[in-house]
Parts: C-alpha cells; sequence; structure tokens
C-alpha cells in the first residue's frame, strides 16, 4: 500500500535578520500566490498545517509558513544562551521581510493570526507596497493585558504547561476537543521564555494605535478577522480599529476563538475562502 | 437552584472524573473559592478532596482565592458559555472576577483549576 503522504514539504532556508544569520524551517504546499503565513506568539507553523493540505487554497496559493527565529524548527541565532529573546516590532518586521526575500517571493499576500496579526498592520503601515494583499486574524492595534506574563517563565511552574493553559481560554467551546488539544500541544512545546519574549511585542512594543490611521488600503487591501470568543483581541478591540482604516474588511466570525486555522479548521475555511477568492 | 447550590457538588463530581484527579495528583493546597456571597474552602490533596466546607469560618487561612459573581458562575456553567463568560480570565478581565492569595499553586496546576471549577457545566 502506498504511503499516505500529505501534500506539504519542509525546508529550511538561510536568512539574514537584522545583520544575523538564521535558519528558517518552513512548509509549504501549492502554486500560484504566494501567501505567507505568520503563526502566534510562542506557537509555530504546524498552526496552518489544515491550510497546507487544503487543496481548495493550494491550486490557487502557494502556501508558506514559516516557524519565527527561536519558534518551532527554526535555529535561534548563534549566542541564543546568553541573550533574553524579546520580539520588537523592528525585528518581526525584519523576519518576515528577510524570509520573503530570501525565498524570492513576488508580491506575497501575507496572513498572521494574533502577534502574527498585529504586525501583519505594521506591513500595512510601513510596507503595504511589497504585498499583494494583508490578512491579520485576531487582530488590533492595542488590547487591554489580561495575565501577568512574569507568570510565563520562572523556575517554579511549567512554561509550556501554563501558556497551555492559559490560553486555552481562548479557544471557542464549539471548537473540536481533537483540535482544541492539538493547538494546545503545540504551547506546550515552546522554548524557555519565548512566549513571554513574543508578548514583549504584543505588550509593550507594538502599540499601533496612532499608526493604523495611515494605512491606506489602495496600496493594499487589508482584511481583519477575529473570532467572537477571542477575550484576548476582543470584536471590539478590532471593530475599533477598523473605524481608523478606510475601506478595511471585517468579519467576526461565529464560534471562533483566537486560533481559527488550527483550533477549528472546519469553520475558519468557511471564512477564510471568500477572502482568499478576492486575492485570487 | 442557586450558583452555590451547585458548587455544593464539586466533591461528587470530582470523584467521578478519573482523568482530572490523575492530572492534579502533584497538587496538595488549600483554596477558597467564592460563589457569590458565599464562600467554600477545599482542602485538595493529590488532586482529591479531602476536605470541602460551606460557608464562613473565621480566621481560616488559604493559600489563594478565586472570587466571582453569581451571575458570573451562572454564565460560565452554561453548557455552551456565551463569548466572554467562558474562561476563568474572561470573567477577570470583564470585572466579574478576581483571584488573591499566593497564586503559584494556582499557575502551576491551572488547567487542572479550569476543569475543577468547570465541573458544575451544563449540569442542574
Amino acid at each position: 500500500m502506498a504511503p499516505k503522504l500529505e501534500p506539504m514539504i519542509g525546508r529550511y532556508v538561510r536568512a539574514e535578520i537584522e545583520g544575523v544569520p538564521h535558519r528558517l524551517y518552513f512548509e509549504e504546499a501549492g502554486q500560484g500566490i504566494p501567501l505567507v503565513c505568520l503563526h502566534t506568539a510562542g506557537a509555530d507553523n504546524r498552526q496552518y498545517r489544515h491550510l497546507l493540505a487544503d487543496p481548495e487554497i493550494t491550486k490557487r496559493f502557494r502556501v508558506l509558513a514559516f516557524d519565527m527565529p527561536w519558534h518551532g524548527k527554526s535555529t535561534p541565532p548563534d549566542g541564543w544562551e546568553k541573550t533574553e529573546y524579546r520580539l520588537t516590532t523592528q525585528s518581526y518586521t525584519a523576519a518576515i521581510r528577510a524570509f520573503c526575500q530570501a525565498m524570492e517571493l513576488d508580491k506575497p499576500a501575507v496572513m498572521g493570526c494574533s502577534i502574527g496579526g498585529r504586525i501583519v498592520l505594521n506591513l500595512a503601515i510601513a510596507h503595504a507596497s511589497e504585498f499583494r494583499a494583508l490578512i491579520a486574524l485576531e487582530a488590533a492595534d492595542f488590547q487591554q493585558p489580561w495575565y501577568d506574563t512574569a507568570w510565563l517563565h520562572r523556575p517554579d511552574v511549567h512554561g509550556g504547561e501554563v501558556c497551555a493553559a492559559l490560553v486555552s481560554g481562548l479557544i471557542a467551546p464549539q471548537s473540536p476537543a481533537v483540535t482544541r488539544h492539538e493547538t494546545l500541544w503545540m504551547y506546550m512545546q515552546g522554548g524557555p521564555g519565548v512566549f513571554k519574549g513574543d508578548l514583549y511585542f504584543y505588550r509593550v512594543d507594538g502599540d499601533l494605535r496612532e499608526k493604523v490611521k495611515t494605512i491606506d488600503t489602495k496600496v493594499c487591501p487589508l482584511y481583519l478577522l477575529t473570532g467572537e470568543y477571542d477575550f484576548s483581541c476582543t470584536p471590539d478591540d478590532t471593530l475599533r480599529t477598523a473605524t481608523h482604516i478606510p475601506g478595511v474588511e471585517v468579519t467576526i466570525m461565529k464560534e471562533v476563538g483566537h486560533f481559527p486555522m488550527s483550533e477549528n479548521p472546519a469553520k475558519f475555511r468557511e471564512y477564510i475562502l471568500p477572502v482568499l477568492a478576492k486575492i485570487s | 437552584m442557586t450558583a452555590a447550590d451547585r458548587f455544593a457538588a464539586i466533591p461528587t463530581l470530582l470523584a467521578a472524573d478519573a482523568d482530572l484527579l490523575r492530572r492534579g495528583r502533584w497538587l496538595t493546597v488549600e483554596a477558597r473559592i467564592d460563589i457569590g456571597n458565599e464562600p467554600f474552602f477545599l482542602s485538595i490533596a493529590d488532586g482529591a478532596l479531602k476536605g470541602f466546607e460551606r460557608g464562613a469560618r473565621l480566621m481560616r487561612s488559604t493559600a489563594f482565592s478565586f472570587t466571582a459573581t453569581d451571575e458570573a458562575w451562572t454564565n460560565y456553567w452554561e453548557p455552551m458559555p456565551a463569548p466572554g463568560w467562558h474562561d476563568l480570565f474572561a470573567l477577570t478581565k470583564r470585572g466579574v472576577a478576581s483571584m488573591a492569595g499566593d497564586l503559584r499553586p494556582l499557575l502551576q496546576n491551572l488547567q487542572y483549576f479550569k476543569d475543577l471549577l468547570a465541573l458544575p457545566r451544563g449540569r442542574r
């Protein structure tokens, strides 16, 4: 019997980010318009495995999902053991642009979730002309914090388990048990302090409340999609952000939480296919 | 049946949940859970309840407490809770619940406590 192979292929690409050599892991599938997918804080590209295996999408899009530096199978930079990881607006933006350039992608579309959604807003602010379309999932220009990130990295609390337990409440109760727990499993596997380091960007460095007013959707279309059960980035946060961006398209997703593509792939598909149809 | 009456079923519900008992097996702690104005004192040993007392106790000491309004618990325990009422931290963020004391045992066993406090969900 032939092996039951899934369609995505994983490889590593070398890229320089802010002058530092990196070895980035990515998975890709499909042909056509490049669609770069950005995972959430403290997670990795596996969140997009259902999109990568969806022929309805991959017949029109070359879907690429890469692990951010320090995440998943991407190798942390040399000397990582002597630094405390902190993601910033500048370093995050640089990593995405470096991946796109290293892969020689021609005006890709970019879709990101959570911190990936927030940075998509920054791409729309600062680099819109480089992209064909931008999709921000669970994104807003700013959100009120709901816990102290100091609990995420300390020796007396298991980092993976506390990260997963905290974000478990962001998953909609309607999401299937299997995909809920697969999403949490990924959260249990982040490197020490990585989720916390990502949230530095989210909480401290990435306040875009003034800057989103400069977004010009005529240069690059922007789509915002947020799940109704996301109490981290609430629908109200997204709708408030949208009021400052003429031409943006907003969708509030029913029975979905903070991880639409991994917590409930079938439900997310209903919402993302119409958006992708507009892009292609 | 009041929200506190529903919470009073926790010992029976936990005793019947072998998976939750397994996941809590490293946990021994004294905790206070307030259902509206009614305090409950939980003595947890190796994940099981060795003590469960309802009502005020003079000068009773616990490691931490978690307090929420009757409305918060009632909504939290809906079979399919509405957005913003479906998680302990959703409740604290909206200002209808709070936590106090030494939160370390809570955070060390967070999923256990989320699941423990959700046991009355869908049961009346």
